[in-house]
């Protein structure tokens, strides 16, 4: 167990510079999601806090040593891959005990340590397969276990559930969590899954390009995302952007009329927008709803419904071709070609400058 | 549709009346060594094609072979020279192929570049530079003289084939050791190897058979009765006027044995790699 500090951190292949110094801090226990379009740097990141990779710039601290010249067995980290990447020629017991084995630990104190990671992870009736005779989501768990059983002070998990079925994805996802519970280990976790970043994270943080562009518990970058990146990034389906512009700044709030909707006055502290400025109004599926009730309103004409059984998404689109999207209760009689009024309480609207930056809410 | 199905079944056989011919036309050579061996002279001159007969039946050339000649002395020579050889190439080969796959640094692609024009360039155009090298270093005469020749002469190919096979074991393996604290030479001795097992055995067949069959080095570099290898122990039974055939192809006959032994041995890995791979 431990905590974890960037400072600056860089990389560089060459001449090109693909993580722009990031500054995270992460508290002992913590589990911490990195979370991005592929690309975006989160699993270089990863590779650099397991010591795979070289740190350009910046300091790297895992509890109070700084490790940018430690190798990766001197960290004190273990690391799940998405390909698993166990060893094929040993068995699963083998597969556990290997790394403890060659760093020369106690051998009843490696069988005690195997057993017991293999109870947690019922992995217990499987100890003498081989690899290739488990299924892909036994195969994760070994690969979980083989993490445990070196009792590292921080767990890293690259993309572990990509290459599992939908259904043993949740589960997995369950169990992970349950893991940390139980263990308490510090975590970081790469995932470009934005369901598993929210279920899983105590902090989530999102990548874009090699910068980090927000971090934060899962709810506060759902509630308040910081730009348009994270708005359009966290939230499923994603959040509706429609082009605006401030008509009046009050005390009250921001007034903003959208191209094809209503006037609208938003709760926000006008920061540095001023009147006139082209600004994006963000607003989730599932803020929207059907009818008049809301401050904010829209007409458009409905494109398609889909119709999930519990809930339904109906994607509309607005006079001046705005795309949108809207979640609604399983009864509603949306029906293709259609037109449509649609509005949202002014509190779940969000407001984006020119540069894309969100206004905070008044207090 | 028609055309495939009648195809099909066609090509099959042809390609099995191909692969059919060419065994036999390879395997005949060493059914005729074989045959004859156990024939009298006369008989092995009467007719070369014939197997042995009750009358023609004869054990005249292994007992010659084995009771006047050193053949023991000769096949000890060529199973020590040929087993050392093999060993080197296999663990140096393995362990150049890991660091030229494995590793970035300098000279790397110059040092494989390197290698490759070893492949190429046939030992034997260096007799002279060899011969000259040898009699310097005071080797002459010597099974080390052999065992150093062999090993140059085999390494390129085997690092080749090594790190190419190398090359394609997934790198999360190796990080995922690095990462479980397993130093390199761990990763290389306890995940590497065992991964290529087979691409060892089939560099091993290709660097043993040359070996053992050769006659130039042992020939030039080693020719004393204490050190001739059993190629070169066969000749001389090979006269200018006179060929004790008899002798001859007892000799070739028990010396295809040991090599067939080691065969067996490796080809048994290469099967057993083949199917565990096929599983994976």
């Amino acid at each position: 167990m431990s905590s974890i500090r960037l400072n600056n951190v860089k990389k560089a292949y060459g001449a090109t510079e693909v993580i722009h110094g990031v500054d995270l801090d992460i508290s002992e226990g913590e589990f911490v999601v990195f979370v991005g379009p592929s690309g975006c740097g989160k699993s270089t990141l990863l590779r650099l806090i397991s010591g795979l990779e070289d740190i350009t710039d910046g300091d790297l601290y895992i509890g109070d040593e700084r490790v940018n010249d430690y190798r990766p067995k001197e960290r004190g980290i273990a690391m799940v891959f998405q390909s698993y990447a166990l060893y094929p020629h040993m068995t699963v017991y083998k597969n556990m005990a290997f790394g403890l084995k060659l760093g020369k630990t106690d051998k009843a104190e490696i069988d005690r340590r195997v057993r017991e990671t293999a109870k947690i992870l019922q992995l217990d009736k499987l100890l003498d397969r081989r690899p290739s005779e488990l299924s892909g989501g036994q195969r994760q768990r070994v690969a979980i276990g083989r993490a445990i059983v070196r009792q590292p002070k921080v767990f890293l998990f690259d993309e572990p559930l990509s290459n599992l079925d939908a259904a043993l994805r949740v589960q997995t996802r369950i169990e992970i969590a349950n893991l940390h519970e139980e263990l308490k280990t510090t975590i970081i976790y790469v995932t470009h899954d934005q369901v598993e970043a929210m279920t899983l994270a105590d902090k989530i943080v999102v990548l874009n390009g090699g910068n980090v562009e927000q971090v934060g518990a899962p709810l506060e970058l759902y509630n308040s995302p910081r730009n348009l990146f994270v708005a359009g990034f966290i939230g499923s389906p994603s959040m509706n952007f429609i082009k605006g512009e401030i008509t009046l700044i009050s005390d009250t709030g921001v007034t903003v009329t959208a191209g094809g909707g209503s006037a609208v006055t938003l709760p926000l502290k006008p920061g540095k927008a001023t009147v006139g400025e082209a600004v994006t109004i963000g607003v989730r599926p599932e803020h929207m709803n059907e009818g008049a009730d809301g401050d904010f309103h829209l007409t458009g004409r409905v494109d398609v419904v889909e119709r999930l059984g519990d809930v339904s998404y109906v994607y509309f689109h607005l006079p001046d071709t705005e795309r949108l999207t809207m979640s609604v209760p399983f009864t509603s009689a949306a029906k293709k070609g259609e037109a449509i009024a649609v509005s949202a309480a002014s509190a779940d609207i969000h407001l984006f400058d020119e540069q894309g930056q969100a206004l905070e809410r008044l207090p | 549709m028609s055309m495939q199905k009648m195809r099909k079944p066609l090509g099959a056989a042809g390609v099995h009346a191909i692969l059919g011919a060419y065994t036999v036309l390879a395997l005949w050579p060493i059914f005729l060594v074989i045959a004859n061996s156990f024939k009298e002279r006369k008989a092995i001159f009467r007719d070369p094609l014939a197997l042995p007969t009750i009358d023609s039946f004869s054990l005249i050339g292994f007992e010659k072979v084995l009771g006047k000649s050193s053949f023991g002395l000769y096949l000890f020579n060529s199973l020590s020279v040929t087993l050392i050889t093999l060993a080197i190439v296999l663990l140096i080969g393995a362990m150049a192929a890991w660091a030229l796959s494995e590793y970035k640094f300098k000279g790397n692609t110059l040092l494989s570049i390197y290698m490759a024009i070893g492949i190429m360039v046939p030992i034997r155009l260096g007799s002279v530079s060899i011969l000259q090298l040898i009699v310097d270093l005071d080797l002459t005469n010597t099974r080390t003289a052999l065992v150093l020749v062999y090993v140059a002469q085999s390494l390129p190919l085997a690092i080749f084939i090594l790190s190419e096979f190398m090359r394609q074991i997934p790198g999360d393996l190796k990080e995922a050791a690095r990462c479980d604290g397993i130093s390199e030479y761990g990763i290389f001795f306890h995940i590497i190897l065992p991964l290529v097992r087979p691409a060892i055995a089939t560099v091993g067949v290709f660097t043993m058979v040359p070996i053992w069959n050769d006659l130039w080095f042992p020939l030039i570099l080693a020719p004393s009765p204490e050190t001739a290898t059993i190629t070169l122990g066969v000749q001389q039974f090979i006269g200018q006027y006179v060929t004790d055939w008899n002798s001859v192809l007892a000799s070739l006959t028990m010396a295809i044995l040991p090599v067939l032994i080691i065969y067996l041995i490796f080809s048994r890995q290469l099967i057993r790699g083949i199917t565990s791979g096929a599983v994976k």
